[in-house]
């Protein structure tokens, strides 16, 4: 089943193509990356599916139905990546007014807050004013401002930015019990550490178009190029006059080698075993969705500049 | 609907419990109060009493010249004149007036002689008081009869006023109270309309500089913000003013009776010396000469509509610029130019309150709520038509919806806009573009 599906979304503004043409679909209660460089189209991309935006063709789907921003906004909670909160507002106003706003009663903000309040430990920070907050404090306050109102879809732009890896362990410890509970979760980022880890699927935008869609695993194995790392016993050495493989680069007795075409792991394995070569480990390994994140993004015609993960 | 309440509730609670707002709403009327009897005590206390000295050659004007409240002359001897002369001033004289032997006919030559200047209004009171000796003097020589001439002058005409109309119970008009009250309203709806105004663009710009706007957005439509931002701060300036008319009801009840008749007769005596608006006086007057719950009426609706009308085009221009304070004044200022212009026209208008630039002024929405407010006091039905106040009314209810309409469409796409000021261009784009 389908949470959103969106079919063929272009938004034009005046001087560039901001979205053009883009589909994908989201499983419900799975985590999916958004991920591009920036200016790839991103924000615009999540402000259509919030119904901050009309696409100018196209269409979303929310459920199998046609999205209606004036009805299902209250099944969304969105997390802009410029973090917003009402300064001279106190903590605990606030998230009840943003609750409230949301279609939730007084009372039922009210005990969405202190649930939440109490789960990241910030009961003492209710009548602080929201300019006296730490960027991790108020990273926290806008996290659960997003889902306070338990929307069935959660938008979250780089939720981690600003945060230490304490807070960011206990947020993303959230993001995973959401997702189990059953809420479906659109993650962007630039972080590809982090994508790796959490979400399920990604699809990789630039320049308004999509370059990538699929999960994680299946995208790693389309992209591998035949890597694998091997460790010898102690003083053996890989025999390098042979058309099964290219070594790449070694370290002691660990090897880093390039299969040559149609050839298998277990091949390498049965031509060392013959020579009486002691194996330790072996492995193949696949790339990073950093390194192909930047191959693909660099490989697009005039891609603009975007942040390096080291 | 009940989102744009939770949004009016929240922009109207923040700043009514904000001190800023406690503070002005009392001071604002203390200042006002403070300011009148200020000009009050110092037009009725004269601080400066001159004793000058008369050196007389002529001999005209010795012992003829009258001392008053403020000047007190008396003649001395050459000795003191040339000791003046010397720069050595003598107690108690402030200064020396020197009157050679002069021609009646062709006066010259008059000096006065001190190490301080005279003040404009001593200088001036000194001459009136030689001309009066002069004046004397030469009809003397024209053989006129002074003590007749007194009484013919004696009891001039002072006109009173009387304006009918289809109204029954027509008034006495003065236009001094009229002028009065019509000055007053107008210049208390400009102020509110300004500072309630840019009251809301700074609010919109602080929504899309600390992008809280953004996160609003996804759980509100953009004119449920905006429109409950205005409602808000409106309402903040509704409840200032009616707070101050509460005041001041509590206020003249209170002074009223406390205060002596014969006190407030010196207040207004002081008032019109000091040709300044002869408040207590008007105070007495207003009652009976106009139609106060009418005019209140009136100002509400001009006071709301007229906010209304200019906080939505304040509100298009907050969302769009950026953090910088010099890009909101450049885009600010064609808004305040008609509330300026309205302004200059007031004073007009209140000179001439049916010439035609009044009329038309005050039914064009972007002057109305001033040039209205000042036309008003003068009557209604009357002096204002009854078409007259239809057509202002039914133009400012459409001159809002139109630049709420207006504003709505530049709001919605600027709010989200960063990066460099949107240009006039981009502007009209954003309006005309189909959503």
């Amino acid at each position: 089943m389908h949470l959103l599906e969106l079919k063929h979304i272009r938004k034009h503004f005046a001087t560039q193509k901001a979205v053009d043409d883009i589909s994908f679909s989201i499983e419900t209660g799975s985590i999916f990356g958004l991920l591009g460089p920036n200016g790839a189209g991103k924000t615009t991309l999540l402000r259509i599916i919030t119904g901050i935006f009309n696409p100018d063709e196209g269409e979303v789907l929310f459920e199998g139905r046609k999205f209606d921003p004036a009805k299902d906004v209250s099944l969304i909670g969105y997390m802009p990546e410029e973090k917003g909160l009402y300064k001279k507002m106190k903590v605990g106003e606030q998230a009840l007014y943003f609750g409230q706003l949301k279609g939730l009663s007084y009372s039922e903000a009210a005990e969405k807050v202190r649930f939440w309040f109490n789960r990241l430990e910030m009961n003492t920070w209710w009548n602080k004013k929201v300019e006296d907050l730490s960027k991790g404090m108020h990273q926290k306050l806008q996290f659960i401002i997003t889902v306070l109102h338990q929307p069935r879809l959660i938008i979250l732009d780089e939720p981690f930015s600003g945060l230490d890896p304490v807070n960011a362990n206990v947020i993303k410890d959230e993001i995973f019990r959401l997702a189990k509970e059953g809420s479906t979760i659109i993650f962007s980022t630039h972080r590809m550490e982090q994508v790796e880890e959490i979400c399920d699927h990604i699809v990789l935008v630039n320049k308004g178009k999509k370059l990538l869609d699929g999960s994680v695993h299946e995208i790693k194995q389309e992209y591998k190029e035949h890597v694998y790392s091997i460790e010898l016993g102690a003083s053996s050495s890989l025999p390098v006059d042979t058309d099964i493989y290219e070594i790449i680069s070694h370290k002691g007795s660990r090897y880093l080698f390039k299969m040559k075409e149609s050839h298998s792991g277990n091949e390498v394995l049965d031509y060392l075993i013959r020579r009486n070569i002691p194996i330790l480990s072996f492995n193949e390994v696949l790339p990073s969705l950093n390194d192909i994140f930047i191959k693909l993004v660099e490989s697009t015609p005039a891609s603009r500049q975007f942040e390096t993960v080291s | 609907m009940n989102k744009i309440l939770l949004i009016i509730k929240r922009e109207y609670l923040t700043r009514i419990r904000n001190k800023t707002f406690i503070l002005s709403t009392i001071l604002t009327p203390l200042f006002f109060i403070a300011l009148i009897g200020a000009t009050a005590y110092f037009s009725n206390s004269n601080s400066e009493e001159l004793h000058i000295g008369v050196y007389d050659e002529s001999g005209l004007f010795t012992q003829k010249l009258k001392s008053n409240d403020n000047i007190r002359y008396t003649s001395v001897p050459q000795m003191i004149y040339d000791s003046f002369v010397m720069k050595n001033p003598v107690d108690p004289y402030n200064g020396v007036l020197h009157i050679p032997v002069i021609d009646v006919e062709k006066p010259s030559g008059i000096e006065y002689i001190s190490d301080k200047q005279l003040g404009i209004f001593s200088q001036a009171q000194v001459n009136d008081d030689l001309n009066d000796v002069l004046e004397q003097e030469r009809m003397i020589r024209a053989n006129i009869d002074t003590v007749k001439l007194a009484a013919i002058k004696l009891n001039e005409i002072s006109i009173s006023q009387k304006i009918v109309g289809d109204d029954e119970d027509s008034k006495t008009a003065n236009a001094a109270v009229s002028s009065a009250i019509g000055y007053i309203s107008g210049f208390m709806i400009y102020f509110l309309m300004f500072i309630y105004g840019t009251m809301v663009m700074r609010g919109i710009m602080e929504e899309k500089v600390s992008r809280v706007a953004e996160v609003m957005v996804s759980s509100v439509k953009p004119f449920q913000l905006m429109m409950g931002k205005i409602i808000g701060i409106g309402a903040v300036g509704l409840t200032q003013f009616l707070i101050w008319i509460a005041l001041a009801v509590v206020g003249s009840i209170i002074f009223g009776s406390s205060l002596s008749p014969q006190h407030m007769q010196q207040v207004a005596e002081a008032q019109q010396q000091a040709k300044g608006v002869a408040v207590a006086n008007l105070m007495n007057d207003v009652t009976a000469q106009v139609n106060v719950p009418f005019l209140i009426g009136a100002f509400v609706f001009y006071f709301i509509f007229g906010y209304l009308f200019y906080a939505s085009l304040f509100a298009a221009v907050g969302s769009a610029v950026n953090e910088d304070p010099q890009d909101a004044q450049a885009m600010m200022f064609p808004i305040t130019i008609p509330i300026i212009f309205s302004i200059i026209v007031m004073t007009r208008a209140i000179g001439n309150p049916t010439g035609a630039l009044a009329v038309w002024c005050s039914i064009i929405p972007f002057t109305s709520p001033i040039i209205m407010m000042a036309r008003l006091p003068f009557g209604f039905p009357g002096t204002v038509a009854w078409w007259e106040l239809t057509a202002s009314v039914v133009c400012m209810i459409g001159g809002f919806l139109f630049t709420t309409w207006l504003s709505a469409k530049i709001y919605r796409t600027g709010i989200l806009m960063y990066g460099k000021k949107a240009s006039w261009k981009d502007m009209l784009q954003w309006v005309v573009r189909k959503s």
